[in-house]
């Protein structure tokens, strides 16, 4: 049962429509073609890129959301990353923060290591998933109207996280090389936090 | 009942005083946030994060979404323990290059199985590699074996991430958990 959704939305569009009106949202992107689609949008010092670590962009985000409770914390992901942290939706939920919002790009293929297919291309519904583990706030976006509509809530306070999961278009764009120095990318976040680098 | 020469069981709860001690350090260096995969070593210390309200306890699915949040922690000005069994560790390895890679400061505090008086040998092939495993992804590995020992290894290794910024973890024995009674 391939998923057949015709029209899949251009990455790089939706993550520039949602990231565009921010003004002190912290925003996670995970290893791939996330980090390239948030570096993309221009380089922020609130970006923190992740090249690595795959199953824990969530878990990141949720840290930071529960550390900076009035901050928006965003995290961008893609189907096979959120797949392999799929555990953390019950974690989320049980916590329930309301400045934390999920986006999984979801385009059912493992762009970064020959675009095999993922297990979201065979029916395994992340919307759903993420929902049935108490995340009510998770829905499955396929215009870019969905994504105009979303995009102040991220960047909103809320009762409870938010998880979109949007619809992409195969097909790898050209890598925008993001910070690689995490330790860099730490102290530069932390600075723009008001905290001390180390 | 075995008899004491052969008991290696956890009687009861009395046993995990130094966890109130470990409590009281963590405390101190005001942490907020606590992750942990259930474990009956930590069972003490699990509940007091649970009853205190300046502390988000944090249930996991597994042992390394709790490296990840660790790392946010930080990265949001917050300081957390990661609370698990040994098993956990086998969990955490790639997600530690998180750790490692970014130099996160990083604690954890694991209760160690598959050594002292371990019934199931299934415990023992990853219990007995932990400290190795830790090391080789650059984590400080200290150990705790007598009930007196526990709060000056934890204030130490707190120090040690917290303030100077290394990733520690503290091994608490077997000795100090009891070997769990299959037998009863």
């Amino acid at each position: 049962m391939t998923d057949k959704i015709k029209d899949r939305l251009d990455r790089r569009a939706v993550v520039a429509a949602l990231l565009r009106g921010r003004s002190n949202a912290i925003v996670v992107s995970a290893l791939g073609a996330a980090t390239y689609d948030v570096a993309d949008v221009g380089d922020h010092d609130r970006n923190f890129y992740l090249w690595g670590a795959m199953g824990g962009a969530a878990m990141i985000g949720l840290g930071l959301a529960l550390a900076q409770p009035d901050i928006p914390v965003i995290v961008v992901t893609g189907d096979g990353e959120m797949l392999m942290g799929m555990g953390s939706f019950a974690t989320l939920a049980l916590q329930n923060p309301g400045n934390l919002s999920v986006v999984v790009l979801d385009n059912g293929l493992y762009g970064e290591t020959g675009s095999q297919e993922t297990h979201a291309a065979f029916g395994a519904d992340l919307a759903k998933i993420a929902a049935s583990c108490g995340l009510e706030d998770a829905r499955t976006l396929t215009t870019m109207d969905d994504v105009e509509t979303l995009a102040p809530r991220l960047h909103s306070l809320r009762d409870s996280p938010s998880v979109a999961v949007v619809k992409i278009a195969g097909g790898n764009k050209p890598k925008v090389m993001a910070l690689r120095d995490g330790a860099i990318n730490k102290g530069r976040l932390r600075a723009a936090l008001g905290l001390p680098v180390e | 009942m075995a008899d004491s020469s052969t008991d290696t069981s956890l009687p009861d709860d009395s046993r995990q005083d130094w966890a109130d001690g470990i409590f009281d350090v963590l405390k101190s260096f005001e942490l907020t946030q606590a992750s942990y995969v259930p474990d009956g070593g930590h069972v003490r210390l699990i509940e007091r994060f649970q009853a205190d309200e300046s502390i988000a306890a944090i249930s996991l699915t597994t042992e390394e979404e709790g490296v990840a949040q660790s790392a946010g922690a930080w990265l949001g000005g917050a300081r957390s323990v990661l609370l698990m069994q040994s098993s956990g560790v086998g969990n955490c390895i790639n997600m530690l290059s998180l750790i490692k890679h970014c130099k996160f400061p990083f604690l954890t505090l694991i209760t160690m199985r598959g050594e002292w008086g371990e019934f199931n040998p299934w415990q023992v092939p990853m219990g007995s590699v932990v400290g190795d495993c830790l090391s080789l992804m650059g984590v400080t590995v200290m150990r705790a074996d007598r009930p007196e020992e526990v709060v000056q290894t934890v204030r130490s290794a707190a120090s040690m991430a917290f303030l100077g910024g290394t990733p520690c973890a503290v091994l608490l024995s077997q000795s100090l958990i009891g070997a769990k009674d299959f037998t009863k």
